[in-house]
């Protein structure tokens, strides 16, 4: 009962990172462009989208430092956790590339989340469900922001058309990592706390479909040299310089307080 | 002051002093971030909700919270936040709705589930404009100067507004 119990606690916490990290990375990227968007609008918007998301990943975080147990606040799992600890998915640690990049991980994460989020709110753990009700709705603005975008640039001028299209296929390698599932789910969703990444994969599959189409975009048919790892930390290259500059000054003065 | 002769009403009141810093027209009972004031033996519970998850506002609304209360010589007391139920602009009265269209904010004017059902249908709605009434409006962006608010353009007045996102 003892083990059983501990494994279930080790799972908890090992899946509220992955929900949490995600935010926290993909916030951290969106906060990059701020100052530097394409029109104040979008760089706004940009902003706005990096808040919800860093707002979404505290709530989580927070409640992974709970279940842990080892008195850990969200700030010291955001600030004091290596890559290799860190869970987030492959997608939301990419460079931020061209605003058509920028844009289409958005879009890939934002139905990602969308259809998790959905799936969670009935999350048998009330922290998750509460987590996930409240980012739901924020989320689904985050939707139709990026698939605003995917239509006008997809189905837009011949270099916007082309960036997309770009966008699209480089990123493309990275999605699978979005539904791999290990112990963590098998047990959780067992317990009726997880989300089956399957049956999200099957619903984020068809709407990214019908949006590219609509965009005049190709869905592509690559299924080889599919990036995955997150699960076990194996990140790209760019966690760690994102990491340096989100960590270092909570590193260099440990008592800093705005 | 001892707690045990304060009802919840007076600390209620007493919180609606504290408004919302980036629409100050607003109080946070009006605004729905105020959820309930408990009495646990001789301590008070303030329970208060965020709007959007990032929402900056929350860490000056619980500074405030803390000296209105202190200033009135109340010191036994702490502050919960919770995530559920969400936040919705369902809760915001009409008088409330009122204030934020005299300060210049179109109120939100549809049930957060109706907006949800057209965001997620792709479709736009029209909203009023706060100054002029028309509803020849185009929405310029749905991010605005803070989470809640969305911009738009009224095209009969020429003047750029922020409405207060159906949430």
């Amino acid at each position: 009962m003892e083990i059983e119990n501990y494994q279930m606690k080790e799972s908890l916490f090992e899946y509220c990172l992955r929900l949490g990290d995600t935010s926290l990375i993909l916030g951290h990227r969106l906060s990059e462009w701020c100052g530097h968007g394409p029109i104040l609008e979008e760089d706004i918007a940009m902003a706005n989208l990096s808040l919800d998301l860093i707002g979404q990943s505290r709530m989580i975080l927070s409640y992974a430092g709970e279940t842990e147990g080892k008195g850990r606040t969200d700030d010291d799992l955001a600030y004091h956790r290596d890559a290799m600890q860190y869970r987030n998915v492959l997608l939301a640690e990419q460079p931020n590339g061209d605003f058509a990049l920028t844009m289409t991980r958005q879009f890939f994460i934002s139905v990602y989340n969308f259809y998790l989020y959905e799936a969670l709110k009935k999350s048998k753990d009330k922290n998750i469900a509460a987590f996930a009700e409240k980012s739901l709705k924020e989320v689904i603005y985050h939707v139709r922001h990026s698939s605003d975008w995917m239509l006008r640039l997809g189905d837009g001028t011949e270099e916007s058309h082309a960036r997309a299209q770009n966008a699209v296929d480089d990123l493309w390698i990275f999605t699978d990592d979005l539904f791999q599932m290990d112990h963590v789910d098998e047990l959780l969703i067992k317990e009726g706390i997880a989300a089956d990444l399957n049956i999200i994969k099957a619903k984020w599959k068809a709407h990214v479909e019908e949006v590219l189409k609509k965009a005049a975009l190709s869905f592509p048919q690559i299924n080889n040299f599919m990036r995955t790892g997150s699960r076990e930390g194996k990140h790209t290259e760019h966690l760690g310089y994102i990491l340096a500059e989100m960590q270092f000054l909570p590193r260099a003065y440990p008592d800093a307080k705005w | 002051m001892k707690t045990s002769t304060i009802s919840r009403e007076v600390i209620w009141n007493l919180l609606r002093q504290v408004k919302d810093p980036e629409v100050p027209v607003l109080d946070i009972a009006e605004l729905g971030v105020l959820r309930d004031v408990t009495f646990n033996e001789d301590r008070i519970l303030i329970t208060i909700t965020p709007t959007y998850s990032g929402c900056p506002a929350m860490n000056a609304i619980e500074q405030e919270i803390k000296s209105t209360l202190k200033e009135n010589g109340i010191e036994n007391f702490s502050i919960k936040t919770i995530f559920s139920p969400a936040w919705t602009t369902d809760w915001m009265t009409d008088d409330a709705k009122q204030k934020l269209k005299d300060y210049g904010i179109s109120p939100p004017s549809q049930t957060a589930e109706q907006r949800i059902q057209s965001l997620l249908e792709g479709k736009s709605k029209t909203v009023q404009c706060p100054f002029c009434n028309s509803t020849e409006t185009k929405i310029t962006s749905a991010f605005g100067s803070t989470a809640c608010k969305a911009l738009h353009y009224c095209n009969n007045c020429h003047q750029p507004f922020e409405e207060f996102k159906c949430h």
